[in-house]
């Protein structure tokens, strides 16, 4: 489980202090028997560090993880609906749960390193993640643990990691997000690497934590953080390796980052079904170079990607031109797909939450067209609906119990019917005239 | 977070905090595209969440805008943070004792 190191090297940074595998060991041993009889744990660690160790003692007491792409009341209720005997493992001494928790123990004295290495099958279920599917109930996606080492390890090679080397891992990302899991959690446990503890937020926290650890670092991001670490103006300690996923990096963005920051940049192309299945550097290539075994295959207007690591077929949500072997580019989003800073969603899911809150009686979500100059570069969503007894702060409050914050509507337009056209659709081009037209948009205050 | 580093400054005066309010609201207005006029802004509201509705990553715009505006580099490295977003007076507050320019 933990790529072959020896008991006392260093696994993890945490508060700028070594972790050796030995006491990471047995902080697994410790957990698992608190995680009760059931079989399934929403870890919802925010700690990398806690979260890794929840995630392994789940592996070594045969429970699944479950890693929701946010936790929002109704998607807290999904969950208990999909797996009765849930827990929530949460390392938030504050954090309220609907569902029965367990508290991350407090660490008292550091406890004697454990040698020996658990084995874990490769057909064991390690974890589900779920995507919002159209119809308001979430899709869950089996990942099994033969699966991700073979992904991660793939991984490791493709970005031309070392493993004598081991580079410490400092990430922006949670490690409940798939990439998140895949490149701050199992990289450092699976490739040989270093796993750092902390999640820095704002530029200046990011610099504080790489100067934090010892180098060689990589730095694992997204364009908002890129973008912010740019804007900035920043100077950060010196990195061996960049990684970027969530959302395309315009190339010219690419080029700044790496000038600034005199590292390679390589960007990662995955989704929350397939895991991450292919690697290019902007800077040098437009072109993407899939993991070795797995395959992409033109259906029609669709690509569906299959074998290596991958569980299942799988239709990827991405307009995808098949290049060469293993070689493709990418043409942007399907046009029901949202991603906006990393979280994904359809704009179906959307309107389908939208339309089943009371009082609602019709609404849809649209893209505005964003001309403004950011500096994190999110551009969010609209919506038109037409509710005319309810409050808008009382429906955006609605709207904040069923969907992430990311997804609010901004502006939200309140309206007295939907521009929809004679077959009963409604074009985003008419969305857009409409809220272009309104005087007033109703936006709590 | 280090107050060393930022100069000494004399107290401001109210008429000084308004203004700055006014500024600062205005700069939150147009940095996240908010439908609302600056002065509609309640300075004791909540920013995060429930009260003005701002996520995360309007944070994080708000701390770009902030440091290059007043010089101030934010740290999420102290339960400071979350004081510093409770309100629009409380980051007014903070800038005041923090700006570098």
């Amino acid at each position: 489980m933990i790529a072959g190191r020896s008991a006392d090297a260093v696994l993890a940074y945490r508060g700028g202090e070594p972790i050796s595998a030995g006491q990471f060991l047995a902080d697994v041993q410790r957990l698992a028997p608190l995680l009760g009889a059931g079989r399934h744990v929403l870890n919802a660690c925010t700690d990398r560090y806690h979260f890794l160790v929840g995630f392994a003692a789940c592996l070594v007491s045969g429970k699944v993880n479950l890693l929701p792409p946010t936790h929002t009341a109704e998607v807290l209720r999904q969950l208990t609906r999909f797996a009765p005997d849930v827990i929530c493992l949460t390392d938030d001494p504050e954090g309220a749960s609907s569902l029965p928790s367990v508290q991350f123990p407090r660490s008292v004295a550091p406890l004697l390193p454990v040698m020996s290495v658990p084995q874990i099958e490769t057909d064991q279920l390690a974890a589900y993640v779920f995507t919002s599917g159209s119809t308001g109930t979430p899709v869950a996606h089996r990942k099994t643990w033969g699966r991700l080492v073979e992904c991660v390890c793939q991984e490791v090679v493709q970005l031309g990691l070392d493993a004598d080397v081991a580079a410490t891992l400092v990430a922006t990302v949670p490690p409940q997000h798939m990439y998140g899991f895949e490149s701050s959690v199992l990289l450092p446990l699976l490739g040989g690497m270093v796993l750092c503890a902390e999640r820095p937020f704002y530029p200046a926290d990011i610099a504080a934590v790489l100067a934090s650890v010892p180098r060689p670092r990589v730095l694992v991001s997204t364009p908002v953080h890129l973008r912010a670490l740019l804007a900035a103006g920043i100077t950060l300690p010196s990195l061996e390796l960049i990684v970027c996923s969530t959302a395309p990096l315009p190339q010219q963005l690419a080029t700044e980052v790496e000038e600034r920051f005199e590292a390679q940049l390589l960007e990662i192309y995955g989704s929350t079904e397939t895991g991450q299945i292919a690697v290019r550097r902007p800077t040098a290539t437009a072109e993407w170079r899939l993991w070795s075994g797995v395959q992409l295959e033109a259906r029609g207007s669709e690509t569906w990607a299959q074998n290596g690591h991958i569980e299942q077929p799988t239709r990827m949500c991405d307009v995808l031109e098949l290049t060469g072997e293993g070689r493709f580019l990418l043409h942007g989003r399907v046009a029901d797909l949202v991603n906006i800073a990393g979280k994904r969603s359809s704009l179906a899911y959307l309107n389908h939450q939208l339309n089943s809150i009371p009082g609602v009686q019709d609404g849809a979500f649209f893209h505005m067209e964003d001309t403004r100059s950011s500096h994190t570069g999110v551009t969010r969503l609209a919506a038109c609906v037409v509710a005319p007894e309810l409050e808008p702060a009382r429906l955006l409050a609605a709207l904040r119990e069923r969907i992430d914050p990311v997804f609010l509507p901004r502006p939200l337009l309140f309206v007295a019917r939907l521009p929809r056209n004679s077959t009963g659709k409604l074009p985003q081009e008419a969305l857009r005239s409409l809220a272009a037209g309104q005087a007033k948009p109703a936006r709590a205050v | 977070m280090s107050d060393k580093l930022s100069p000494i400054r004399q107290p401001a005066s109210p008429a000084d905090n308004a203004a700055l309010t006014r500024q600062v609201a205005g700069l939150i207005v147009a940095a996240l595209n908010l439908d609302v006029a600056p002065e509609e802004i309640d300075p004791e509201q909540p920013l995060y969440g429930e009260g003005l509705g701002l996520d995360s990553i309007d944070i994080l715009e708000i701390a770009l805008v902030v440091s290059k505006e007043y010089g101030v580099q934010l740290r999420a490295d102290s339960e400071e943070n979350v004081r510093i977003f409770s309100s629009l007076r409380a980051l007014v507050d903070y800038i005041i004792t923090h700006r570098t320019k």
